[in-house]
């Protein structure tokens, strides 16, 4: 089957790898574009799309604040989907969408992952869907779709079960940093270390990305070094927050996390 | 592991509407979890069968419901409410519970399990506060570290069960997020235990959450239908009612009211709801009128919410029916049409409340004075036995009667 632009980019490119979640409908309604073309042009490797959700348990105050914000800006997954329709075209950077399990099932299962598909979305992040209940159910469609599925794991998650969170991703592994939610932490700690060359040393399938307490170029650098790449997203919400000029803000943003010594 | 623990729970379901081997009740269920969350919950699925089968955790839960409780609660046939209703009206009075409220029966089972997990703190979320201060109370008894979170709205609404909780030494922790009530300070505990997993217990109050919390807590809950069984045969000669109402918000003492009727399909069991200002209002809880089949704090469920997936903001005066969501079991029951659900007003509800207190001389709680509502609305015949889940008493909810004297003391 052909690599979309997700496996052609961990096909191409194995280092440094900088994948920047943001939620969509926030700071305004119309946003996405303008987001993700900055995005792309300041030479982020790959984008993640947050599917704003009244209860997102796994995130701290900021990206639950900035999904709250974008619902009642009127973001809804129809709507997010007729943007990402028009952005996609003009856009290689690979797209990934983050979002919980109860919005897609109420979208309903099937035709997600067929929007998915038909618009161009590379991957897709669904923290809440439990490994067996993705395997029995929808393993083949989001596979046949042409779509990668990207797992977590965290410092708790046993050997055997990472080993079943890497045969059924087909992207790439979220790494959660620290027992956390998202934005919780700022530095990277030695007990971390011992973590990320733990993993380093299985070998796995699939490249794996270092995401929560990500927040600017030490920890971004730290993060590279034991793994394909970083995410970050509630440092680059709180940015957005205060930005008059997302464009000139964004591509500042990139710089200051890539640093001098950019790959 | 997993597969091992499986085989074990599949050999202990006997009945259609316990939970099943892979933690569903029919289509409802499961665990929708962040990975964060999922070696906590798998740890508990893989022990808790065991742990309260063990001889040894029997005879403390059991010493404990007896001494520091005060079980077995009195079955006690409500002369006077009867004539007025023209049936034969039992109320079980978990009221009497040691801290007011069935609550307790729970937090007393889960603090064994956190005990023999070796976990050092204790977290939990509360609504009108009953499960807030049955968790301080626990925890003061073991000497565990407690902390509670609690919406800010209802913070505001529930203060006597503030000061209980921090006089018995547990840390109140506001939630401010979304409608600030239950919802959102059972959203802050689970950040708190993803925050802290290897030192913290979650002890959750009803019957919601991933599997296994639903099934754990129905049955630390099924003490109140067991006791019931024993106390109908002393008192009319006979095991099982013809009708066992509760009222339902989470819906664990419903739980432990139909547990061991659930199998009995000649017992009819009533799940009373908060409506609210009214089911078409748009300030509601009537969560089986109103929800739709979706996910909430990890469980597949009915729950309130928009089209586009977002959770509703439900409403109720009584903060521990507020809440958007009913246990995956009271989903499964009231779909299958086991139980049937009454939606019950805040007039009603504070009428019934007036009510109960002038001809029976017992102040119920206002989440329990929706069950009693229920009477009125129902079709039963002058010769049945109905069992009435008197979950809580009001001492918490005076504040809220106080305003309300005037137009319903009458």
């Amino acid at each position: 089957m052909q690599l979309n632009r997700l496996q052609q980019l961990f096909a191409k490119k194995q280092h440094h790898i900088l994948n920047i979640y943001f939620t969509a409908g926030f700071p305004s309604l119309n946003d996405t574009e303008s987001i993700i073309l900055s995005l792309a042009r300041a030479g982020v490797d790959l984008i993640e799309v947050g599917i704003p959700y009244s209860d997102p348990l796994a995130d701290g105050p900021t990206i639950q604040q900035s999904g709250q914000k974008a619902i009642e800006n009127g973001m809804t997954l129809s709507v997010l989907f007729e943007q990402l329709k028009i952005i996609r075209p003009q856009v290689e950077v690979p797209l990934v969408l983050m979002g919980y399990f109860n919005q897609v099932m109420q979208y309903g299962e099937k035709a997600f992952i067929e929007k998915c598909a038909e618009i161009g979305i590379d991957g897709l992040i669904l923290p809440d869907l439990p490994l067996l209940e993705y395997e029995t159910y929808y393993k083949n469609l989001v596979e046949e779709a042409g779509i990668c599925i990207n797992f977590l794991i965290t410092p708790q998650t046993s050997e055997k079960r990472i080993r079943k969170v890497d045969e059924l991703t087909n992207g790439f592994i979220y790494m959660v940093s620290n027992s956390s939610i998202t934005g919780a932490k700022s530095e990277i700690s030695e007990k971390q270390l011992t973590y990320f060359n733990y993993i380093n040393e299985m070998n796995l399938t699939n490249p794996r990305l270092i995401g929560f307490g990500i927040s600017n170029h030490e920890t971004f650098k730290t993060a590279c070094k034991y793994a394909q790449g970083a995410i970050i997203g509630s440092a680059f919400i709180k940015m957005l927050e205060h930005s008059d000029d997302l464009g000139e803000d964004i591509n500042q943003f990139v710089k200051m996390i890539r640093g001098q010594n950019q790959n | 592991m997993a597969d091992i623990a499986r085989k074990n729970t599949l050999s202990r379901t006997t009945s259609s509407y316990q939970v099943d081997d892979s933690g569903y009740y029919g289509e409802f269920g499961g665990a929708f979890i962040p990975e964060m969350l999922h070696p906590n919950v798998e740890e508990l699925r893989n022990t808790y069968l065991d742990m309260m089968e063990e001889p040894n955790f029997k005879k403390e839960f059991n010493a404990l419901l007896k001494d520091y409780v005060g079980r077995p609660t009195p079955l006690y046939f409500a002369k006077r409410l009867s004539e007025h209703y023209n049936a034969k009206i039992y109320l079980k009075r978990e009221d009497l519970c040691h801290t007011g409220a069935h609550k307790i029966n729970n937090t007393i089972g889960q603090i064994l399990v956190a005990k023999r997990l070796g976990k050092k703190r204790i977290i939990a979320e509360t609504g009108a506060g009953q499960h807030g201060v049955a968790t301080a109370t626990v925890c003061a008894l073991m000497g565990i570290e407690c902390v509670v979170y609690m919406g800010e709205v209802d913070i505001a609404r529930q203060a006597p069960n503030v000061s209980r909780m921090k006089m018995l030494g547990a840390e109140v922790r506001p939630a401010t997020s979304g409608s600030r009530t239950l919802k959102d300070a059972t959203n802050e505990a689970i950040r708190d235990w993803i925050n802290n997993p290897e030192n913290t217990h979650y002890i959750i109050g009803s019957v919601v959450g991933p599997h296994p919390y639903p099934d754990m807590v129905a049955r630390f809950q099924s003490v109140i239908s067991e006791e019931c069984i024993w106390q109908l045969e002393a008192a009319e000669n006979r095991s099982y009612p013809d009708i066992v109402m509760a009222c339902v918000g989470g819906g664990s003492n419903a739980a432990g009211m139909y547990y061991h009727y659930l199998d009995h399909p000649e017992v009819r069991l009533i799940a009373v709801e908060a409506a609210g200002l009214g089911v078409d209002s748009g300030e509601s809880a009537a969560t089986s009128v109103l929800g739709t089949k979706g996910i909430i704090h990890g469980s597949r469920t009915l729950l309130m919410q928009t089209p586009d997936g977002q959770i509703v903001e439900p409403y109720s005066i009584s903060a521990g029916l507020d809440y958007p969501g009913i246990g995956p079991l009271h989903a499964h029951l009231i779909s299958t049409k086991r139980a049937e659900a009454i939606s019950i007003t805040d007039d009603d509800a504070l009428t019934a409340a007036f009510f109960l207190s002038r001809i029976e001389g017992i102040i119920p709680a206002l989440e329990t004075a929706h069950a009693f509502a229920a009477l009125k609305y129902m079709d039963y015949r002058s010769t049945d036995v109905i069992l009435i889940n008197l979950s809580g008493r009001g001492d918490k909810d005076l504040d809220t009667y106080i305003k309300y004297l005037d137009r319903y003391a009458k």
